[in-house]
């Protein structure tokens, strides 16, 4: 008897710190959404008038909307690019002797774990020598090296899972190595490759770090405008770019949910 | 696997060596498909980190020396910045395990759909900029902000607390930031571990408490150490909140390697302070693989 009193506290317990915790969770991650629709010309929670003024001031601003081109072009670059190097590479390291899988494997996924500011102030003065510090191929190629490793172990994850013996069948039929690559493999594992891809755009996208240092002038990307922009004060401006940004980002989220529930059902 | 090896007890043995050198060749080209992204990766991150490094080994004179570490080790600012990156990164760590545990546990008690739906709240910020989230602390957490309102017009504090630009809003902000990445390898290790086992223990006699500790708890420590190592790891070289929620006087690793270049240009010092942060990053790096294997993040 006893022991089902406690359990039944142990239970009460679980679930208020369990709700609780996902609140704290997911409350500030959405609060600034409401906010960017205040009326007032300061920030306030919850808004007393509604408004879309800061919506107004964001796109009529040459600042904000040169930021916004130049990160989704950013964006859409790293993707196109990292997309592709990504995947091959992950068919060739799936394809390679185990050793030296596991050691390039290690490699690849250093992006991740390096600190990135480490990442940034070298990347920063490898540019300063080379001219590119402030051009859009600059961040294109380290926003590419921060992607690549999403790519590679989605992607990587995806072979895990296909039957490789699919692609030495249709070459032992008469097809070339890359006939069959392009026709046998790549519309099996595209689900992990578009999945690779969503990551890449919303790493490109939201990166901040490296594009404080290295983007700048009229390449400035958003993230780094925003940045500067909260270490003076706290523009309202801001809460309508980070409700466009939220929407993006959840909006990949959902991508990837998609492909991952058409996945389950197409094994 | 291969069709040198499929084909070799077949054909004669002059076509089995043909297939062999074939098979080579082919294994070559694999690494070649690999090495524009290999390239890019040891171009882009390795390449300028290992020359960052080699520059703290020169003083200002340009002469081999140790003086950068001498300096960052003897100087009572850089040492502040040191004890003060190991207490943050603690603090948050532990908060995490507080927060991210219990919350972990309850998920695997509920059915799967449910879980499912539950881990959007997990998943959303972890999608969201870190930069979006770090500004929503900031608004919540000022002066005239909804946390002090309305802890004021419940009669619980009388004057506002000075929750951001300080070390408890960069605690704050950076647990908001790093709870997920806790969560995600700890449920993941949760939700494999069998049902049965827990409700064996309770069958054989052991008290519900007495099973979780002996053998839930136990079964769910890879995935917690995981989620430890990558938070803490993550916080040491942490910038972006801490450098906004911290209002300059909350003064981290990272941001102090961002102003000794771009406020001083001394190179010499960041890089010294860059080879400091990146040995303790890969030392944490190199624990994780012994104990939880690096190449498990490639699995599903």
């Amino acid at each position: 008897m006893e022991q089902v009193g406690q359990r039944k506290i142990d239970g009460l317990w679980l679930t208020v710190v369990g709700i609780a915790v996902l609140f704290f969770l997911i409350l500030p991650t959405l609060i600034v959404i409401p906010m960017s629709f205040s009326g007032a010309s300061y920030l306030e929670f919850p808004p007393t008038s509604l408004s879309f003024r800061w919506y107004v001031a964001y796109v009529t601003s040459p600042e904000w909307m040169s930021a916004t081109k130049t990160s989704l072009i950013a964006a859409a670059l790293t993707t196109a690019i990292a997309t592709p190097l990504g995947s091959l590479c992950a068919y060739g390291l799936h394809c390679s002797a185990p050793r030296i899988r596991s050691a390039a494997q290690i490699l690849v996924i250093m992006p991740i774990v390096v600190p990135v500011i480490l990442i940034a102030v070298g990347v920063f003065s490898l540019y300063a020598k080379l001219g590119l510090n402030y051009t859009l191929t600059g961040i294109v190629i380290a926003h590419t090296a921060l992607a690549l490793p999403f790519v590679i172990v989605t992607v990587m994850s995806g072979l895990q899972n296909y039957d490789f013996d699919q692609e030495l069948a249709a070459r032992s039929l008469g097809a070339s190595r890359a006939y069959a690559l392009w026709t046998i493999t790549v519309p099996q594992v595209k689900f992990s490759i578009q999945t690779g891809a969503f990551l890449a755009f919303i790493t490109s996208l939201d990166e901040v770090v490296i594009s404080m240092l290295v983007s700048g002038g009229e390449n400035a990307t958003i993230t780094r405008r925003m940045f500067n922009s909260l270490r003076d004060q706290l523009d309202p401006t801001i809460a309508a770019i980070s409700t466009c940004l939220i929407v993006v980002s959840i909006t990949a989220l959902i991508g990837v949910q998609m492909i991952g529930r058409r996945k389950d059902k197409a094994q | 696997m291969s069709i040198a090896e499929t084909y070799e007890g077949a054909g004669t043995l002059q076509n089995a060596s043909t297939l062999k050198s074939e098979e080579r060749r082919e294994k070559l080209t694999f690494l070649g498909l690999s090495m524009p992204a290999v390239l890019t990766i040891l171009i882009v991150v390795f390449l300028p980190i290992f020359w960052l490094s080699s520059l703290s080994f020169f003083n200002a004179a340009g002469e081999l020396s140790t003086e950068n570490y001498t300096r960052i080790f003897s100087s009572a600012l850089y040492r502040r910045t040191f004890v003060v990156t190991f207490q943050i990164s603690i603090a948050v760590t532990v908060i995490c395990v507080l927060l991210g545990y219990p919350l972990c546990y309850w998920l695997t008690k509920m059915p799967n759909k449910t879980a499912a739906i539950l881990m959007v709240f997990v998943l959303v910020p972890f999608w969201t900029s870190v930069l979006v989230r770090t500004y929503a602390w900031l608004v919540l957490l000022q002066r005239n902000g909804i946390i002090n309102s309305s802890l004021m017009s419940l009669g619980i504090i009388e004057e506002p607390l000075q929750l951001a630009h300080n070390l408890t809003g960069s605690i704050i902000g950076m647990v908001h930031i790093m709870l997920p990445f806790l969560v995600l390898p700890l449920y993941a290790t949760m939700r494999n571990i069998d049902g049965d086992l827990v409700r064996a223990a309770v069958g054989l006699g052991s008290s519900p408490r007495g099973a979780f500790w002996r053998v839930f708890f136990p079964m769910s420590l890879p995935g917690l150490f995981a989620g430890i190592v990558l938070v803490f790891i993550l916080s040491l070289g942490f910038f972006v909140t801490p450098a906004l929620l911290g209002g300059g006087r909350v003064q981290m690793l990272a941001q102090r390697i961002e102003s000794t270049i771009t406020v001083y240009s001394n190179w010499g010092a960041a890089s010294a302070l860059g080879v400091v942060l990146l040995l303790l990053a890969l030392a944490m790096i190199w624990l994780m693989n012994r104990v939880f294997g690096l190449d498990k993040l490639f699995m599903r």
